[in-house]
């Protein structure tokens, strides 16, 4: 088996989910290519080369790849992918967005946004917003799989050298290019691989209050900051703050639900942080029952209390 | 300018999906089924772009069993001109479904097809893609907006860290995200109206598509239960609990 696992970087550096898809790859068994794909990407393939567990880096460095769609990225995967039993990459916005290509022109059933791995052919996912979790075999010669970076432990940053192999590979169809890109302020730590998230509801009633209560307390805990998608529907914040099935899907170390009730689309993105804690006024609402420390209490006094004592 | 919009039934958003006592899969009898709530998304934003002037005609297409009419049945009630069923008691991966939607756009020739970016029963996030794919159009998943030319769409789409817009030449594939737009809900009157629109049925072997799965579920089950903790009574309380007890802060 050799395994072909997609990285997810800027072109500076390469995102944490990739570290958790090589996880995936391992559990699975046999030898772990990591493609690094962009433009100017030199460095990111360098510093992948020392990842544990990687027995070669294959880089594609090619302008068009900055400003491309998900139809220049399938076909650059596809190009390289007929060599290896299986094919990974992260469920995030990004693999969301191009694997499904791959898997369609390889005539390959997808499994999308695994959560474990039961055998090199099987694999378990959530279906129905996490309520359920299906156990599914594929009998396809390679398999297409999206990972849910958050269910897996990362790789080690170290310890691995594996061999450097450019590739040229060209693709551009020219069938979709991008005018515009709107990223938000960066100053906080991503919410998929942020330590700490601290999360809000309707419960906060205005955006206003959302921010006005809880950026400060998330500056304190150097948090990312999150939302139910009430929140995001009621306008607080936009939808990239949104976790839950319908959004991302977090695993941080501490997780803090303020003035969310825990609808169960809402559990599915972030049940599975190490430590949950709710703030909700409402004793019986059902962020309770999955968090470890609930307190029952006005959020207009005890987030401004908590934020102050830290 | 012809549009197609692929609608899926499944178990209502509302209800809590849960494994059959054999794990063979989820139980749904006698459950409500609704239309999947990002198909009446891309419903919507068909009809506000017919009613535009941009678009002239909406065919709503469903492939499953026979009670999918119904859902195709809303389709023509909240605004589309004519359905296709591809009936079938086959359970459709997301693949098989691409491959029947690539037939019927050949057949059909819309400029722009509008799906929903996942189903809320088996969230596989595939469909749109693969459609895009069969057919080497573009795609631009995840819109929030959607601006329609003539040879061009300029779609803004949810990205990792903020949004970003992409310009795709038509035709193509588009699959929207929750922003993109608020669904109506259809009125008495045209659920009437809708009875008499025309509904064609066909089969998968009239399409000439096979549908048989590689994929095998071996069973269903409920995730891992995560048990419910403590409550504490203030914040000193609380934060005495996660420095020494959780050891997170």
């Amino acid at each position: 088996m050799t395994i072909l696992v997609v990285a997810e970087h800027d072109n500076q550096h390469l995102k944490a989910a990739t570290r958790h898809v090589l996880a995936a790859a391992q559990a699975i068994g046999g030898e772990v290519h990591l493609l690094v794909a962009g433009q100017h990407c030199a460095a990111v393939a360098e510093a992948a080369r020392a990842l544990s567990g990687v027995a070669c880096v294959l880089l594609v460095e090619n302008d068009a790849l900055e400003s491309a769609g998900a139809e220049c990225m399938a076909d650059l995967v596809l190009s390289l992918v007929h060599d290896y039993t299986h094919l990974l990459a992260a469920a995030s916005a990004s693999g969301k967005n191009w694997m499904p290509r791959v898997a369609a022109l390889l005539d390959v059933a997808q499994l999308s946004d695994i959560v474990r791995v039961d055998a090199p052919d099987t694999f378990t996912r959530p279906i129905y917003a996490g309520s359920v979790w299906a156990t599914v075999r594929s009998e396809d010669t390679i398999k297409v799989i999206t990972v849910r970076a958050t269910a897996f432990e990362a790789v080690a940053e170290t310890g691995g050298s594996a061999r450097l192999q450019k590739v040229d590979a060209t693709s551009d169809a020219g069938l979709s290019r991008r005018t515009h890109l709107a990223l938000n302020d960066s100053s906080r730590p991503e919410l998929e691989s942020a330590r700490v998230v601290v999360s809000g509801g309707r419960g906060l009633g205005s955006a206003e209050r959302f921010s006005a209560l809880l950026e400060p307390l998330a500056d304190k805990l150097n948090a990312a900051l999150g939302a139910s998608r009430a929140a995001v529907d009621s306008g607080y914040v936009s939808n990239d703050y949104q976790v839950g099935q319908t959004g991302k899907i977090v695993a941080p170390d501490l997780y803090i639900a303020v003035g969310i009730s825990g609808a169960i689309q809402h559990l599915a993105g972030m049940k599975a942080s190490r430590v949950i804690v709710a703030i909700n006024k409402d004793p019986d609402a059902p962020i309770f029952a999955v968090a470890d420390y609930g307190l029952v209490g006005d959020l207009n006094q005890v987030v401004p209390e908590l934020t102050s004592a830290l | 300018m012809k549009v197609l919009v692929p609608v899926k039934r499944v178990l209502d958003y509302n209800i809590k999906a849960r494994p059959k006592a054999d794990g063979s899969g989820v139980e749904l009898s006698g459950l409500k089924m609704s239309m999947n709530p990002f198909d009446e998304i891309a419903m919507e934003a068909a009809i506000r772009l017919k009613e535009a002037g941009q678009v002239s005609e909406i065919i709503a297409i469903s492939c499953g069993t026979q009670a999918c009419q119904e859902t195709l049945r809303t389709a023509l009630a909240l605004g589309a001109d004519r359905a296709v069923l591809v009936e079938t008691d086959e359970a459709l991966q997301p693949l098989a479904v691409a491959k029947l939607l690539k037939v019927l756009v050949l057949r059909e020739q819309p400029r722009l097809v509008i799906c929903g970016k996942q189903a809320i029963d088996d969230d596989a996030n595939q469909t749109g893609q693969m459609l895009a794919a069969l057919l080497g159009w573009a795609q631009a998943t995840f819109a929030s907006r959607i601006e329609l030319g003539t040879d061009h769409a300029s779609v803004t789409r949810e990205i990792d860290g903020g949004l970003e817009t992409l310009s795709i030449t038509l035709p193509a594939v588009i699959t929207t995200d929750l922003r993109l737009n608020e669904p109506r809900y259809a009125t008495l009157p045209n659920i009437m109206k809708a009875k008499k629109k025309p509904l064609e049925t066909l089969t998968p072997a009239d399409l000439g598509v096979d549908v048989t799965s590689r994929l095998t579920l071996l069973k269903v089950a409920e995730p891992p239960a995560r048990q419910g903790g403590i409550k504490v009574n203030d914040v000193a309380e609380l934060l005495d609990k996660l420095k020494n007890e959780a050891k997170v802060i």
